[in-house]
């Protein structure tokens, strides 16, 4: 039997890029360059890695968000993931993590699915509580922040390094798992990746697809709202020197000077 | 008053710093219901009563160890049914963000992780969040449900508030879910001895320009000669030379000391977003060009090979 393995990815803003907020106080992404967020490519990654371990298995790679969203879709199937399911829809302008928790659980649910993957946190909210919350919204056993982890036999088990210790986990499929950036290096597209992706199904789903009223989601249908948002204000210039012998001791006399000696 | 519940992060009822400081922000919103798992749960009750708690919740089960997330976010929703809080506050550990959110499904509840400061407002808790790699300062409220928030390390002092902190066994059903995720087993991470690096006053940092493991040595006695805890950029750690969990940026910990000292650090964005909001930021690079002087109160342009270990030598003889 087929393992299908649903990969969730997120369209980020360029982190290296002017990231700000529109006039609502969302996210602004029309402005600011968008991508695949650099830490879904570790969950891409070791999708493929268990696909080919496994006998026979079918990865979907899904997202939610705007028309461009499409562009991270397309990295992860140049990647070597197999389709792909866009949920677009203009009510979801506004979503918060509650939501888009939801439009993800029902597109999973309708896509069918034995292991879902994704990254430990999306690199624009970075709140990094997203797959738990699928957890619980499935009903299904959640396997997250993981360094390693490898499916076999109907199980899937990994290692989790937390604060204090390292656990190694393990539980029954159908479960969702988060990989970290130690999971290992995620492979760059090759040419005929990025021509064989130009091929690949991507369907498209909105609101009524998963039959999701439009209240729950969006921005009304937040259960956060933010009221400000604000420039932090730059830093005061402050005395760089340049070392000719004594920057050690000219560092002591500021550190000295702040009361930190 | 409203309650608000609090939830202890705690090893073998050693209550840790980020704990205390929750109880600093519950008491701004009312009166502060401690929950305390697990084994030493009860131990707990002496210092939170010290820092505010009016009441410290306990239980322990061999769930708690055995089963990842789950039996916690049952024990807390117990805890959320029988109180009915104004507010949950949760330090914003990887764990604990993890029960926070689940529990606020369960409740119906919007969540705010990773606030920097909290006060009360007249629709409830507004919660300030340092976003975009800290380069904006946000004010967001949860507008359904009783608040779930998590709080980073650092965002608070904290203050003797003495209160009953009466302790009362908390009845936990588990649910079928709990034992979804089993903990195979467990490795203690070795202690360094030095401060927890998300609770430290002074961190001290070591990036590309260390340039080897060995040479980490170096940041690792100015750090000692401080009493701060030792940090590493993502290109230090990504070189094998210095291990994960002390990786300071976007894929590791985010740290807000009184002092954050850059050794050999270029200051790319990915570091910046784990270190911007620190008080004090003080680096060392040989390049007069690198970002890191950008964020700086004091910078020194030279080999920290030469600088580092002069800094070390003129702090030993200052504290005698």
């Amino acid at each position: 039997m087929s393992l299908r393995i649903v990969v969730c990815v997120k369209y980020v803003p360029d982190a290296t890029g002017d990231r700000h907020f529109a006039e609502d106080l969302t996210v602004d992404r029309d402005d600011v360059d968008g991508l695949l967020s650099e830490l879904d490519e570790y969950a891409v990654e070791q999708a493929l890695q268990i696909a080919d371990g496994a006998d026979d298995a079918e990865i979907t790679v899904l997202t939610v968000g705007p028309e461009d969203a499409k562009d991270a879709l397309r990295k992860a199937l140049s990647m070597g993931a197999d389709k792909a399911v866009h949920v677009e829809d203009d009510d979801l302008h506004g979503t918060d993590v509650m939501g888009t928790s939801l439009v993800l659980a029902k597109a999973i649910e309708k896509t069918g699915y034995d292991l879902v993957i994704c990254g430990m946190a999306s690199t624009d909210g970075t709140m990094g509580v997203l797959p738990a919350i699928l957890a619980e919204r499935l009903g299904v056993p959640q396997v997250t922040l993981l360094s390693e982890v490898a499916v076999a036999d109907g199980l899937v088990k990994g290692r989790r390094d937390g604060d204090t210790a390292s656990e190694q986990l393990e539980a029954s499929l159908p479960a969702v798992v988060s990989v970290t950036d130690q999971s290992g290096e995620a492979r760059y597209p090759s040419f005929k990746g990025i021509m064989a992706a130009k091929k690949k199904p991507v369907q498209s789903w909105d609101l009524e697809d998963l039959e999701i009223d439009a209240d729950e989601v969006g921005l009304e249908g937040a259960w956060t709202a933010v009221d400000s948002a604000a420039e932090r204000p730059a830093r005061t210039a402050g005395t760089i020197v340049k070392d000719e012998g004594e920057g050690g001791k000219q560092l002591a006399e500021f550190l000295a000077g702040q009361k930190f000696i | 008053m409203a309650e608000v519940l609090v939830y202890v992060d705690h090893v073998d009822g050693a209550v840790r710093k980020p704990t205390l400081e929750l109880l600093t922000l519950a008491r701004r919103l009312g009166e502060p219901v401690a929950v305390a798992l697990g084994p030493g749960a009860e131990n707990t009750a002496p210092a939170l009563a010290e820092h505010g708690a009016v009441k410290v919740l306990t239980a322990d089960a061999a769930e708690f160890g055995d089963y990842l997330v789950v039996p916690k976010v049952d024990a807390l929703q117990a805890a959320y049914e029988a109180i009915s809080p104004a507010a949950v506050l949760l330090p914003s550990s990887a764990e604990a963000k993890e029960i926070a959110a689940r529990l606020a499904v369960r409740i119906g509840s919007g969540i705010i992780t990773d606030a920097v400061d909290l006060e009360a407002g007249d629709q409830g808790p507004v919660a300030t969040q340092s976003v975009f790699a800290a380069a904006f300062s946000t004010r967001t409220r949860v507008s359904k449900g009783a608040p779930v928030i998590t709080v980073k390390p650092n965002s608070a002092p904290v203050e003797a508030a003495p209160a009953a902190g009466a302790v009362e066994a908390l009845t936990v059903s588990f649910s079928e879910k709990a034992t979804g995720t089993k903990i195979v087993s467990r490795t203690p991470r070795e202690s360094t001895g030095r401060p927890e690096l998300t609770e430290a006053a002074i961190v001290v940092s070591g990036g590309r320009g260390v340039n080897g493991a060995e040479n980490f040595a170096v940041i690792e006695a100015l750090a000692d000669s401080l009493g701060a805890a030792v940090g590493a950029s993502r290109a230090a750690v990504d070189a094998g030379w210095y291990p994960h969990s002390s990786q300071v940026g976007q894929t590791g910990k985010s740290v807000s000391p009184q002092l954050y000292i850059a050794s050999g650090i270029s200051g790319a964005i990915q570091h910046r977003a784990g270190m911007q909001t620190s008080k004090t930021i003080v680096a060392i690079n040989k390049d007069a060009e690198a970002p890191i002087f950008d964020l700086v109160d004091y910078g020194v342009v030279g080999d920290l090979f030469e600088v580092v270990p002069q800094l070390t030598d003129e702090i030993k003889v200052r504290k005698g």
